[in-house]
């Protein structure tokens, strides 16, 4: 009981620890609520790093490993930070089937990054999705949340030119 | 008798204002139509009808997946007072095409250059029965759904049956589970309904993982009310006043529908406590997946639940005694729960019409590859591939159709020689491949199987759970050698070890991701084993080799961080 009302306090006076802390509360401070806790501080921080691990393994009285077992195993979770924009790829069976191998390869061709990586400037995050289920659109991929389907290596060039130009401007 | 009054009064009401307007224009806004910007159409249709005064005359709504989605974004209209087959469908919308729209509207006219065929064998040869509202009504709202008869059987359930004659209606409908593994459904309920205890938990899987199948999520999208309505009968059946519905991460518009359809189910008193104003309750949570395709194993998914990683244990004991928290659980497939309110309405035994002797009902099949008309679709269990393929889905848009890939990274690839086989949970494992959850992906002359199999081995390794051995280290030797022949690297005692191997870790693995695992590679190796001898001799090939391949492609698709 005594665990219970300690609570742990948050690393820093960001607010945005305030939205973590609401669905921590929501869920009763119960520990099967560690993934659901978890998306929301990589929802409002973009990445997991060592500190909020800590600090909700702590408000949730889960073993620290635990916790980073839970954010490694789940794709989702990432531990580092992503670049200013991010491009999802879609590497489901459609999109694979109609060409995802060329776009992979346009990418590393034009930017120098590999699924799961960021370029050196820190402008872009290339990740991969496993299926999107916008399979009629394949292939797909998000950028900035924003979906394009029907991609050709033209198309997916022009969508990464907007940004350096939007940037430069 | 007060729910069943108001729910009546309701259907009422909202037949009553949607017969106040004389046409009905659907929009689509469903993820693969909202990603060709139909949201946009929506409003500018919105504004435009606006503009031309006919707000009070023309109704335009958002609703869910019309199926078609290679087409989309699809918009539909339909006049009231004629029969529904007049309604009229326009493809490849744009919202500069809303003007035009809209005065075809005020004309009573339509729009040729955006006009699908009247009469297409796509919407004619399917039998929708989970889908039957999708396209038809709005996700967002619950009048709606009620309109068209939704929570009927959910009040019939709890009002009038004993949780035993709920179970019997659903044996004697003969559904199967339609995640892919085809237990019946009936029985698993059974099950845990004689399970002692309080406590009890129902979970809807949700964890639509198969790359090339978004059958669960269009259903979530499009109608989100059946499939809560399905959970809260069998909660009523087996004893159960908590469920559970794990979403994929990946589905964000799938789970905010979701969220609201709960929070306007509770309001109405057909979920939470005294469901329907009896002494029944039942609460829903949604638990968000986290992009780990083992979750969709139903211990993994248990564990995910319950906040740890997602590996699976050893079965027995079957979640039906031990699941959940350590409780008797029922867990079913998004499809399966939205099978149940119409099975309740309109009895097992016209459920158990349709369909073939041992699969009854219908199946969503999500097409996508090389097809014509890639899309969602619902048809009867025992039509043929070719039938699904050719008639439904087009053809293949240019070239020959070779092979269709069912059941995901557990399926495996069927040959066009074995196309008029009648689909069916029996049929499809005779033929070495799967049911599966219904992703059917079309393969033209271009695929090369090596190649597919590799991609679907590549999968296995990347989601493998890493518990146990014959799994983890099996798939990794099993995609090193896929990925030495397909580069034309392999020996012949190469594919002597893919072979063994292939048995070893179906035989040895603890779970169904390492036990079907090997299903794509020998699958390939029984219909097109010439693939992988010929890029065994490359100096004896004929030209099926590959052609110079690119860096990217060699390496795994998924990032190991």
């Amino acid at each position: 009981m005594l665990l219970k009302t300690q609570k742990a306090e948050p690393p820093s006076e960001d607010k945005r620890w305030r939205i973590v802390q609401a669905t921590m509360r929501r869920n009763g401070f119960e520990r099967h609520a560690l993934i659901e806790t978890l998306h929301t501080v990589q929802e409002s921080f973009g990445f997991l790093d060592e500190e909020s691990l800590s600090y909700v393994a702590a408000s949730l009285r889960v073993p620290l490993s635990q916790v980073y077992g839970v954010s490694t195993f789940y794709h989702l979770f990432t531990l580092k930070p992503a670049g200013e924009h991010s491009c999802v790829m879609c590497t489901g069976t459609a999109c694979y089937i109609k060409g995802l191998p060329n776009l992979l390869v346009a990418m590393e061709a034009a930017y120098g990054v590999l699924p799961g990586e960021t370029t050196a400037d820190n402008k872009l995050s290339l990740l991969t999705a496993r299926c999107l289920g916008s399979c009629g659109l394949a292939p797909v991929a998000v950028f900035d949340g924003e979906v394009v389907g029907k991609l050709t290596v033209e198309k997916l060039q022009e969508r990464l030119g907007r940004w350096n130009n939007h940037d430069d401007a | 008798m007060m729910m069943h009054d108001r729910l009546e009064e309701m259907a009422l009401i909202e037949e009553q204002s949607r017969t106040q307007f004389t046409q009905q224009v659907r929009v689509c806004v469903a993820a693969g139509c909202l990603s060709s910007q139909s949201d946009v159409v929506k409003e500018t249709l919105e504004k435009e009808v606006a503009r031309n005064g006919l707000e009070r005359a023309c109704q335009v709504k958002g609703v869910g997946c019309m199926g078609l989605c290679a087409e989309g974004p699809l918009v539909s209209v339909t006049t009231n007072g004629e029969a529904k087959s007049r309604q009229v469908m326009y493809r490849h919308v744009t919202p500069a095409d809303a003007p035009e729209l809209a005065e075809a509207l005020v004309a009573k006219k339509t729009v040729k250059r955006l006009q699908m065929p009247e009469k297409m064998p796509f919407f004619d040869r399917q039998v929708k029965i989970v889908l039957e509202n999708s396209g038809e009504i709005d996700p967002e709202r619950i009048e709606e759904y009620i309109a068209a008869e939704g929570y009927q059987g959910l009040l019939t359930a709890v009002t009038e049956m004993t949780p035993t004659e709920v179970i019997d209606e659903i044996v004697r409908s003969g559904l199967r589970g339609r995640g892919g593994g085809g237990y019946p459904t009936g029985l698993k309920w059974i099950t845990v309904a004689k399970m002692d205890g309080p406590v009890k938990y129902v979970i809807c899987n949700a964890d639509e993982g198969d790359p090339g199948a978004f059958m669960d999520r269009s259903v979530l999208e499009s109608d989100p009310h059946r499939v809560l309505e399905g959970m809260a009968i069998a909660g009523y059946a087996v004893g159960a006043t908590e469920g559970y519905i794990y979403v994929r991460g990946e589905y964000p518009l799938a789970v905010e529908r979701l969220k609201l359809a709960i929070r306007q189910a509770n309001r109405l008193g057909v979920l939470g406590s005294k469901v329907c104003g009896t002494t029944f309750d039942f609460n829903v949570q949604i638990r968000l997946g986290a992009g780990a395709f083992v979750c969709g194993e139903e211990t993994a998914l248990i564990a995910s639940v319950e906040g740890k990683r997602g590996a699976p244990r050893p079965r027995p004991p079957y979640p039906a005694e031990y699941g959940l928290w350590g409780k008797p659980t029922l867990i079913n497939n998004v499809e399966t729960f939205a099978n149940v309110p119409a099975i309740l309405r309109k009895g097992g035994a016209w459920y158990a019409a349709i369909g073939t002797e041992k699969s009854k009902g219908t199946k969503v099949f999500a097409l996508a590859g090389s097809i014509q008309n890639t899309g969602l679709i619902e048809v009867p269990m025992g039509m043929t591939l070719r039938e699904i393929i050719f008639d439904i889905g087009g053809g293949v848009p240019d070239g020959q159709c070779k092979a269709v890939q069912t059941g995901g990274p557990s399926g495996g690839c069927i040959p066009a020689e074995f196309f008029d086989t009648a689909v069916d949970y029996e049929s499809l494992r005779e033929l070495g491949s799967i049911m599966g959850s219904g992703g059917m992906i079309i393969m033209d002359e271009s695929a090369s199987m090596v190649d597919v199999a590799r991609y679907f081995m590549e999968f296995c390794m990347t989601e493998s759970c890493g518990k146990c051995v014959p799994c983890r280290v099996g798939t990794v030797h099993m995609y090193n050698l896929l990925d030495r022949i397909y580069k034309g690297q392999g020996r012949p005692r190469d594919l002597a070890m893919l072979e063994e191997l292939c048995e070893v870790v179906r035989e040895t693995s603890l779970c169904g991701l390492g036990q079907t695992a090997p299903n794509p590679v020998l699958s390939t190796l029984r219909y097109f084993r010439h693939e992988y001898t010929d890029l065994l001799a490359p100096e004896a090939g004929n030209g099926a080799a590959p052609a110079a391949k690119s860096p990217a492609a060699e390496r795994p698709l998924e990032a190991k961080s």
